[in-house]
């Protein structure tokens, strides 16, 4: 902001003395000076005018060219300096915390006061103390697939030494947050104790797959047992229950276990395991290329019907 | 950080002396010992300040040490209420919100950051 008058910026007269100005000039800094309005920007700014202006009427000389018309206020601005307080505002201007007048200790720490009441005593009547509850702490946990299906216990170490001892209910989802009242960090001022927050992380199963409180699985069945119709053991996730193949079944059946899904927890009941059926032809022996070559059905299948007529041909004409 | 050669290039005006009973009362605290002091840039920045406050304030020699005192402790405030801002910074949205529905419940302002 360019000045037009220093004798104003100071509030002298124009003919004002020597002892005039530096008494304005003194009055004006002890109100203005940067580092006694820490955070205040305005006072920088009107500290640096004041300055130029105290820079140029000071000068007996810069002051009779300034009088006589030759120079203005601006030839006397100076760049911008640092203040103490730039740097004492970051964390490094704690070296000066205890100041030499013995002082020291004395104003020892904000935050204390905070968390022990004597701010909030202050201002209620009896005997207010600060109370606050502890922190929550989060973990992390890895369940097998069928541990979280069927429900665990678990004893974790935590980082602080304490072990604790989790109860992995059954149906727990991937993802999951188990809590644990009052095991977390403990309350301030008497309040109570944080929770330990306990995420599950569901392993995958190499051939279970979970659904709500379903199950799915594939279970490979031979050409006899698909044609014929088998019992066949099947797992689940409580053990191997024996499943009835109906006669004439094929790949992708899906044959319902009633209640064999994710046990019953809770409200909810338990879920059903679905299980689909996939041929598998195995190792062949002559006989049966034999009976294949010999075999002539009754009806002409093509299991590519669906796929339509022209597809064969426009990827190379392999079809027949 | 500089020695005693470059700080005395830095304020031509100031007498050892001075300089020396201003360590001496710990007003200012360089590194090192006497003779071979080190200033870093606060000690420096604070040398000017109490030039100032003597020099162009007029502040009495015996009001110094009041007025860095002050200062001192207003600068500690300072950075703790900066701690404290950059803790609530880190916190979830809800409780930012909750302090700062405090804050404005108790300035009467919508803005309770001045």
């Amino acid at each position: 902001m360019p000045v037009d008058d220093p004798y104003k910026v100071l509030g002298v007269q124009p003919q004002a003395s020597e002892e005039e100005i530096r008494g304005a000039y003194r009055k004006l800094a002890k109100r203005y000076h940067p580092d006694l309005n820490p955070g205040d920007s305005e006072a920088e700014e009107r500290f640096k005018e004041i300055s130029a202006a105290h820079d140029l009427l000071s000068d007996p000389d810069e002051r009779a060219r300034y009088d006589r018309g030759e120079i203005d206020v601006s030839g006397a601005e100076r760049p911008r300096r640092s203040y103490y307080r730039d740097f004492a505002e970051q964390q490094g201007g704690s070296w000066y915390d205890e100041s030499g007048s013995g002082r020291s200790g004395e104003f020892d720490d904000v935050f204390s006061s905070f968390f022990s009441g004597r701010f909030g005593a202050a201002g209620r009547r009896g005997t207010a103390e600060f109370r606050m509850r502890g922190t929550d702490r989060q973990y992390v946990l890895n369940v097998d697939f069928l541990d979280a299906v069927n429900g665990t216990k678990r004893r974790l170490q935590l980082p602080d030494g304490k072990t604790l001892d989790v109860t992995v209910p059954p149906g727990t989802q991937d993802g999951q947050v188990l809590r644990l009242r009052g095991q977390g960090g403990e309350g301030i001022g008497g309040g109570p104790a944080g929770d330990v927050l306990i995420e599950i992380q569901v392993e995958p199963h190499p051939f279970f797959r979970r659904d709500g409180n379903d199950i799915h699985v594939e279970v490979p069945v031979t050409v006899a047992e698909a044609v014929l119709g088998a019992r066949i053991p099947v797992p689940t996730p409580r053990g191997a229950v024996t499943l009835r193949v109906p006669e004439g079944s094929d790949t992708g059946r899906v044959l319902r276990l009633r209640g064999k899904g994710v046990p019953a927890h809770g409200a909810e009941r338990a879920g059903d395991e679905y299980v689909t059926l996939k041929v598998v032809i195995g190792p062949v022996d002559d006989e049966f290329k034999d009976f294949l070559r010999r075999w002539s059905p009754d009806h002409r299948f093509d299991p590519r019907r669906d796929m339509g007529r022209d597809s064969g041909r426009d990827r190379g004409g392999a079809a027949p | 950080m500089i020695g005693s050669d470059e700080l005395r290039q830095l304020f031509p005006g100031l007498a050892a002396a001075d300089l020396d009973a201003w360590i001496a009362d710990r007003w200012v605290r360089p590194e090192g010992n006497p003779g071979a002091y080190r200033f870093r840039e606060i000690d420096v920045a604070r040398i000017r300040l109490i030039a100032e406050l003597r020099e162009d304030l007029a502040i009495g020699q015996d009001a110094i040490p009041l007025v860095l005192s002050l200062l001192d402790q207003l600068h500690h405030v300072r950075r703790r209420i900066r701690l404290l801002r950059d803790v609530i910074d880190m916190q979830p949205d809800d409780v930012r919100q909750a302090i700062r529905n405090g804050l404005i419940a108790r300035i009467g302002t919508s803005s309770p950051d001045r």
